[in-house]
C-alpha cells in the first residue's frame, strides 16, 4: 500500500542491483546463460545465485541471507564466469549478458576452502560446546568443504569480552564471522541501526554506537538479528538453568504459559517441517519436565482483546461525544514489547497513543500471582512464572521494573522457543511423539482470536470480531471470521469496516466507518509514525504494530533459520488451528468472563484491571546516557 | 617541506610537463564537440594512470550512452599508493590540466558536477585549489554557459578525504563521497551506470584527466607517437627510495627499468617496487623488463632498494600496511593479510616449514582472485613476488625451515 521512498539505505548496497524487467517477453527480457555445460534461461538482472538455485546447483554462501539485501563480504560463493580475470560472487552478480559461469572449478573450490579456513582461524571457540552446534552455517560450509584440520591456525585466546549486559541479546563477537547479517538486519530490515562496523582491517568488528553495551544503546531487543546470525555469535539471554532449578525445588510451584507462535514453529526445532502447530503435544511434555501447570497465553490475548477494545471504545466515545480533544487516535497496539521500546526510543513524544493495556505475558503474570494464587491457595512467593515466547524482547519485558504489579516480579523468565526445545531435548522427549493434552484450569483453552495474535494482524482481526460485535450486536460481515484484509505479509495493511445499525450504548458510532492499520516489522512501524507525524493517519482509529517481521511467528525467539516461505507456513498453521476452534471471538471465551465476575469485577478498564492489566510507558529518546 | 620545494623545480617531459596556456584545452574541446572528443580520445588509446589501466574513451562512453539526468564526474585525489607522489605535483603545478579535464569530461558525458576527491593529507592544498577554482569561475571556465557555450553549465567542489587507502578505490570513494563507511561496493553494476547517489559517474585519475587537454589540442595521433603500441602516449613516475634524484619524472611508456635507474642516478640497486605496495618487486635480474601495460604495469610509483636492504622487512612493512588498510569487509582480505604478516613474522623468527610458506603462497592467489576489490587482489603480488624473486637472500641461511620443509 504505501510506497517507500527510494532512499539509500545505510550500509546496504540494495540501491545498486539491477531491476529485473516487468515484462519478460521483451527483447532482453531474458537471457541464456551457461552453468556447467547446462543452458538455462533466466530472466535479466537474476543473479548467478538465484539461476543456481532454481536449477538444483548447490552453491555455498554464507553473508547472504533470503530476508536482506545483498553484501557480497563473505566470498564463500565465488564462481568462475569465463573471461573475467578474477571470480565472482554468485549473491552479488546480476545476470546482464550471455556468460558462461562454473561453479565448480579447482580454483573456486581452493577459494572457497581458504575462505572457510580463514573464518576458522579466527573463531574462538570449539563446536562441542556451543549452543549452534548442529545448526550453525559455519560448521555447516566447514564440513561441506572437508576442513579438517586449521591450515592457517587457531585463535587461543578470546579477542573480545562477551556482553551480556542485555536481558534480551548476548554478543560474543569471538564468534562472529563479520557476514553482517545482524548488520543489514537492524539497520535494513528493521531500520533501528544498533550495530554497525567498526573500524578496520583486522581491527573490524560489529559494534554499537561507541562500543557501549547492548543495554545502553537503542537496541530494541527483538531479536532479529540473532535468528539471521550464521553462527553463535549472538543469542539470547537463556534462563533456562534458573528454571530447571526452580523446578527441581519442591517449594517452588512452577507454571509456564505458551504463546500460540513458539507451538507453531517448535517443531522446526525437532526435524518437522515448518506448518505444523504441536500444543497438545507441548503440553504434555511440559508437564513431562516438570511445570506444575501448563496454560494459554491466549487466555490473556483474549483478555487483552477485552482490555484494548475497550480502551478504544472508550476513547472513541471521549473523542466523539464528549468533544475531548486531549484523546489521541488512532489508538496503537501495546501488546509487542519490541515495538514499545522502539517507540519510547525514537517517537516518545507519541507514547500517549499507545494502549495502555498490558502485553498478554504480563497480564498473565500478574493475574497468576493474584487470581490464581488465591484460587489454588498457593502462597505467591512461591510461584514462578515462566513465559513461552516466540521472542526476545519479552525477556526485557518481565524485567522492567514496573512490571511487579501483583505485588512480586510479575513474570519470572521469558523463554523463547529455542531454549524450550532445547529444555524438552535436555529431557529426553521427542516432542513429535508426545500423547496430546488439554491446557489447565482456571484458564483453560482459550479463543481462536488469541491464537492468530501470532500473525501479523492478528490482533486487529480478534479485536475487530469482538468490537464490531459489541457496537452492532452482529458477527463481523466477513465469512467464517476470516477478515481478509487483516490477513497476509503486506508492509503496511489499511482498510476499514462500517459501523451500521449500533446497539443503544453505541449509537454515537452510528455510520462510523472504523479504519485501521496493520504493520509488522519496525522499518514498516516507522513508515506508520512518519504517517502519523504528517496527520495521515488523521482518520484511523486503530493500528496495529508488531515489532517483527511477519508478527509474532518471526519473533526473535523462533527457530533457526528464517526466511519468508518459513513464516509463511507458521502463519498457515496459526490460522488452520484457529479455524478448527469451537470459540473464535475473545468476548466469548467463558473463562474471561468468569474472571471478571470472580475477581476483575468492576470490568475492562475497571480499576483493578488497571492496576494489574496496564501500564504505562518511559519516554527513553535517541540519546541515552 | 623542502623535498616539496625541491619537487617544484621547473619541469620537461614530452606531455604533461610541456606548454600550455589556460583555458586552450576547453576552447578545443568546444569547438571539436563530443563525438570528435571521444574520437581523439579513443584515438589516443589513453588508458587510466590510477592504477586499473582501463580505457578512458570507453569509460566516458559508456557514462554518455548511460541515460540519466544526473551524471558526476569525479577526480581521484586520493593518492594513498604508497611512494606515489605525481598527483601532488600535477595540482600543485599544474591545476589548470586537471580542471580542464574534468570540464572536458564533464562536457563529453554531460556532466553539470565534478567532485575532486582530495587526499586528507593534502588539506594544505585545499584554500590555493578553491582560489583557483574561484578564478576559473571568473575566466568562465566554470559555472554558467562555459565560453559561451549554451547550455554548457558545469562547476567543481572539493571533497577531503579522511585517510584511508581504501578510498582511493573508486567505489569506496564513493561510498565515502556519500557519507558512509569507506568500503568498495560489489561490481558489477559498475560506476558508469550506477555511482555517485546511484547516478552514472566518472571515476579518473588525476593525471589522466590531466592528459585530456594536451590529447585534444594536439590529436590523439600525437599523443599515441609516445609509448608504445600497447601504452600510448607518456607517464608520470614518483621515484623514491636509494638514488641520487628522487622526483617525479615524465617518460615515455617502454622505458625499460635500468634506464630509469640511470636516469635518476641509482646505485647497487637491488630490487625495484614497481607499483607501490599493491606492485611487485623486481630483482636485478628483470631490469630489463619495460614499463607499460603489456610488461610491467604500473600507476607511477618506483621505490628503489640498494644492497643494504633487508628485502624481509621491505615485505613485512608493506604486509603491515595492507593489515591496517584492509576495509575489513571481506574474508580473504581482512583475515588472508594477517596471515601473509604473519607468515613474514615467522620467516624472520626462523619459525616455519616450506610446506607452511607454499600454502600461504597459495592463500595469496586465492586473496588474488576471490577478495572483492583491487586491495585485497593486489596485496599478496610483494608477498609472492619478494619471496619468490629473492628466494637465496630470505632463506638461503634458515635452516630450520629447511629441515622441516
Ligand atoms: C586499494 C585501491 C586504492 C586506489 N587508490 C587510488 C588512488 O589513490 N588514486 C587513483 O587515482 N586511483 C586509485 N585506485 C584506482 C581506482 O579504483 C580507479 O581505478 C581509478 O581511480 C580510475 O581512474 P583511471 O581510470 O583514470 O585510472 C585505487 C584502487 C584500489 C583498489
Ligand atoms: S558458532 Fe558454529 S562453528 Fe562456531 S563453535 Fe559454534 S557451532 Fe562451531
Ligand atoms: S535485537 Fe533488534 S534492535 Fe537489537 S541489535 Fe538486534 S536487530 Fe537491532
Ligand atoms: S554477529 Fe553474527 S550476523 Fe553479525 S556479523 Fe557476526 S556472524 Fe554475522
Ligand atoms: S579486498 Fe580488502 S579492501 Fe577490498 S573490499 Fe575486501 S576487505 Fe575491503
Ligand atoms: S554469500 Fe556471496 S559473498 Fe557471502
Amino acid at each position: 500500500m504505501v510506497k517507500r521512498e527510494n532512499e539509500r539505505i545505510p550500509v546496504s548496497q540494495q540501491a545498486h542491483i539491477v531491476d529485473k524487467p516487468k515484462d519478460l517477453t521483451t527483447i532482453g527480457g531474458t537471457i541464456s546463460v551457461q552453468i556447467n555445460e547446462k543452458k538455462i534461461t533466466v530472466p535479466l538482472g537474476t543473479t548467478i545465485l538465484e539461476a543456481c538455485q532454481l536449477n538444483q546447483i548447490h552453491i555455498p554462501t554464507l553473508c547472504h541471507h533470503p530476508d536482506l539485501c545483498i553484501a557480497g563480504v563473505c566470498r564463500v560463493c565465488v564462481v568462475d564466469v569465463e573471461g573475467m580475470r578474477t571470480l565472482q560472487t554468485a549473491c552479488s552478480f546480476p545476470i546482464t549478458s550471455p556468460i558462461k559461469i562454473s561453479t565448480s572449478t579447482q580454483m573456486v573450490r581452493k577459494a572457497r576452502r581458504h575462505i572457510i579456513d580463514l573464518l576458522l582461524s579466527e573463531h574462538y571457540g570449539e563446536c562441542y560446546s556451543c549452543f549452534r552446534n548442529g545448526n550453525c552455517e559455519l560448521q555447516n560450509l566447514a564440513k561441506e568443504y572437508g576442513v579438517d584440520n586449521y591450515t592457517f591456525g587457531h585463535v587461543e585466546t578470546p579477542r573480545y569480552e562477551v556482553d551480556n549486559s542485555s536481558a534480551a541479546v548476548i554478543r560474543d563477537m569471538n564468534k562472529c564471522v563479520l557476514c553482517k547479517r545482524c548488520v543489514r538486519t537492524c539497520i535494513d530490515l528493521q531500520e533501528v541501526g544498533v550495530l554497525e562496523a567498526i573500524n578496520r582491517g583486522h581491527e573490524t568488528h560489529v559494534g554499537t554506537f561507541l562500543d557501549k553495551p547492548l543495554a545502553d544503546v537503542v537496541c530494541i531487543n527483538c531479536g532479529q538479528c540473532i535468528n539471521r546470525c550464521p553462527t553463535a555469535a549472538l543469542r539470547a539471554n537463556d534462563p533456562s538453568d534458573e528454571i530447571w532449578a526452580a523446578i527441581d525445588d519442591p517449594k517452588k510451584h512452577v507454571v509456564i504459559q505458551t504463546a500460540p507462535s513458539p507451538r507453531a514453529a517448535i517443531g522446526e526445532e525437532f526435524g518437522i517441517e515448518p506448518g505444523k502447530s504441536f500444543t497438545g503435544e507441548l503440553n504434555t511434555a511440559l508437564r513431562r519436565i516438570g511445570f506444575d501447570r501448563v496454560f494459554d497465553t491466549n487466555f490473556t490475548a483474549d483478555l487483552t482483546i477485552m482490555e484494548e477494545g475497550t480502551e478504544l471504545l472508550t476513547r472513541l466515545k471521549k473523542a466523539l461525544v464528549d468533544k475531548d480533544q486531549s484523546v489521541k487516535l488512532p489508538q496503537f497496539t501495546s501488546c509487542s514489547p519490541g515495538w514499545v521500546k522502539y517507540i519510547e526510543h525514537f517517537y516518545p513524544e507519541f507514547l500517549d497513543y499507545l494502549s495502555s493495556a498490558k502485553s498478554p505475558q504480563q497480564m498473565f503474570g500478574a493475574l497468576i500471582k493474584t487470581f490464581y494464587a488465591q484460587e489454588a491457595k498457593i502462597d505467591p512467593v512461591d510461584i514462578i512464572t515462566v513465559a513461552l515466547m516466540p521472542c526476545a524482547a519479552k525477556k526485557f519485558e518481565c524485567n522492567r521494573p514496573e512490571m511487579v504489579d501483583s505485588g512480586f516480579k510479575d513474570v519470572d523468565y521469558g523463554l523463547t522457543t529455542r531454549e524450550m526445545a532445547k529444555m524438552i531435548r535436555e529431557a529426553g522427549i521427542f516432542l513429535p511423539e508426545m500423547p496430546k493434552s488439554q491446557f489447565d484450569d482456571p484458564f483453560g483453552d482459550a479463543s481462536g482470536a488469541g491464537l492468530i495474535f501470532g500473525a501479523t494482524g492478528g490482533v486487529m482481526e480478534a479485536a475487530l470480531r469482538t468490537a464490531y460485535e459489541l457496537v452492532t450486536g452482529r458477527e463481523v460481515p466477513f465469512k467464517n471470521l476470516i477478515i481478509e484484509p487483516c490477513r497476509g505479509f503486506e508492509g503496511v495493511k489499511q482498510a476499514s469496516v462500517k459501523l451500521e445499525n449500533c446497539v443503544e450504548q453505541y449509537k454515537f458510532l452510528e455510520g462510523v466507518d472504523l479504519k485501521f492499520v496493520v504493520a509488522h516489522g519496525t522499518a514498516n512501524a516507522k513508515i506508520v509514525m512518519e504517517m502519523l507525524k504528517k496527520g495521515e493517519l488523521n482518520d484511523v482509529h486503530f493500528v496495529e504494530i508488531m515489532a517483527c517481521p511477519g508478527g509474532c511467528l518471526g519473533g526473535g525467539g523462533q527457530p533457526i533459520p528464517t526466511s519468508a516461505e518459513i513464516r509463511a507456513k507458521r502463519a498457515e498453521a496459526i490460522y488452520e488451528e484457529e479455524a478448527s476452534l469451537p470459540i473464535r471471538k475473545s468476548h466469548e471465551n467463558p473463562h474471561v468472563n468468569y474472571i471478571y465476575e470472580k475477581f476483575l469485577t468492576d470490568g475492562p478498564c475497571g480499576k483493578l484491571s488497571h492496576k494489574l492489566l496496564h501500564t504505562h510507558y518511559t519516554k527513553r529518546g535517541k540519546y541515552i546516557s | 617541506m623542502e623535498s616539496i620545494k625541491t619537487l617544484n623545480k621547473k619541469r620537461s617531459g614530452p606531455v604533461l610537463f610541456s606548454e600550455y596556456k589556460l583555458g586552450e584545452g576547453v576552447k578545443k574541446a568546444l569547438e571539436l564537440g563530443r563525438e570528435n572528443i571521444l574520437f581523439e580520445l579513443k584515438g589516443s588509446g589513453l588508458k587510466g594512470r590510477g592504477g586499473a589501466g582501463f580505457p578512458t574513451a570507453t569509460k566516458w562512453m559508456l557514462t554518455a550512452a548511460s541515460n540519466s539526468d544526473k551524471k558526476f564526474i569525479v577526480c581521484n585525489a586520493d593518492e594513498g599508493e604508497p611512494g606515489t607522489f605525481k598527483d601532488r605535483v600535477l595540482l600543485l603545478e599544474y591545476p589548470e590540466l586537471v580542471f580542464e579535464g574534468m570540464i572536458i569530461a564533464g562536457y563529453t558525458i554531460g556532466a553539470k558536477n565534478g567532485i575532486l576527491y582530495l587526499r586528507g593529507e593534502y588539506e594544505y592544498m585545499l584554500k590555493s585549489l578553491e582560489d583557483y577554482l574561484e578564478s576559473l569561475r571568473e575566466d568562465n571556465l566554470l559555472g554558467n554557459t562555459i565560453l559561451g557555450k549554451k547550455d554548457f553549465n558545469f562547476d567543481i567542489n572539493i571533497r577531503l578525504g579522511s585517510g584511508a587507502y581504501v578510498c582511493g578505490e573508486e567505489t569506496a570513494l564513493i561510498e565515502s563521497l556519500e557519507g558512509y563507511r569507506g568500503e568498495p561496493r560489489n561490481r558489477p553494476p559498475y560506476p558508469v551506470n550506477t555511482g555517485y547517489l546511484g547516478h552514472p559517474t566518472v571515476v579518473n585519475n588525476v593525471e589522466t584527466l590531466a592528459s585530456v587537454p594536451h590529447i585534444l589540442l594536439k590529436g590523439g595521433d600525437w599523443f599515441r607517437k609516445h609509448g608504445t603500441d600497447k601504452s600510448t602516449g607518456s607517464k608520470l613516475f614518483s621515484v623514491s627510495g636509494d638514488c641520487e634524484k628522487p622526483g617525479v619524472y615524465e617518460l615515455p611508456w617502454g622505458t625499460s627499468i635500468n634506464e630509469l635507474l640511470e636516469l635518476v642516478g641509482a646505485k647497487n640497486t637491488k630490487a625495484v617496487q614497481v607499483g607501490g605496495a599493491s606492485g611487485m618487486c623486481l630483482p636485478k635480474s628483470q631490469f630489463h623488463r619495460v614499463l607499460g601495460y603489456e610488461d610491467v604495469a604500473t600507476g607511477g610509483s618506483i621505490m628503489i632498494f640498494n644492497e643494504s636492504r633487508n628485502m624481509l622487512k621491505v615485505l613485512k612493512n608493506f604486509m603491515k600496511f595492507f593489515v591496517e588498510e584492509s576495509c575489513g569487509q571481506c574474508t580473504p582480505c581482512r583475515i588472508g593479510n594477517t596471515k601473509l604478516l604473519e607468515a613474514v613474522e615467522k620467516i624472520e623468527k626462523d619459525d616455519f616449514t616450506f610446506l607452511y610458506i607454499n600454502n600461504l603462497k597459495e592463500l595469496g592467489r586465492t586473496m588474488q582472485v576471490a577478495s572483492k576489490c583491487g586491495l585485497g587482489q593486489s596485496s599478496p603480488n610483494s608477498f609472492i613476488s619478494i619471496l619468490e624473486n629473492f628466494k637465496e637472500e630470505i632463506f638461503g641461511s634458515k635452516g630450520k625451515g629447511r629441515k622441516n620443509g
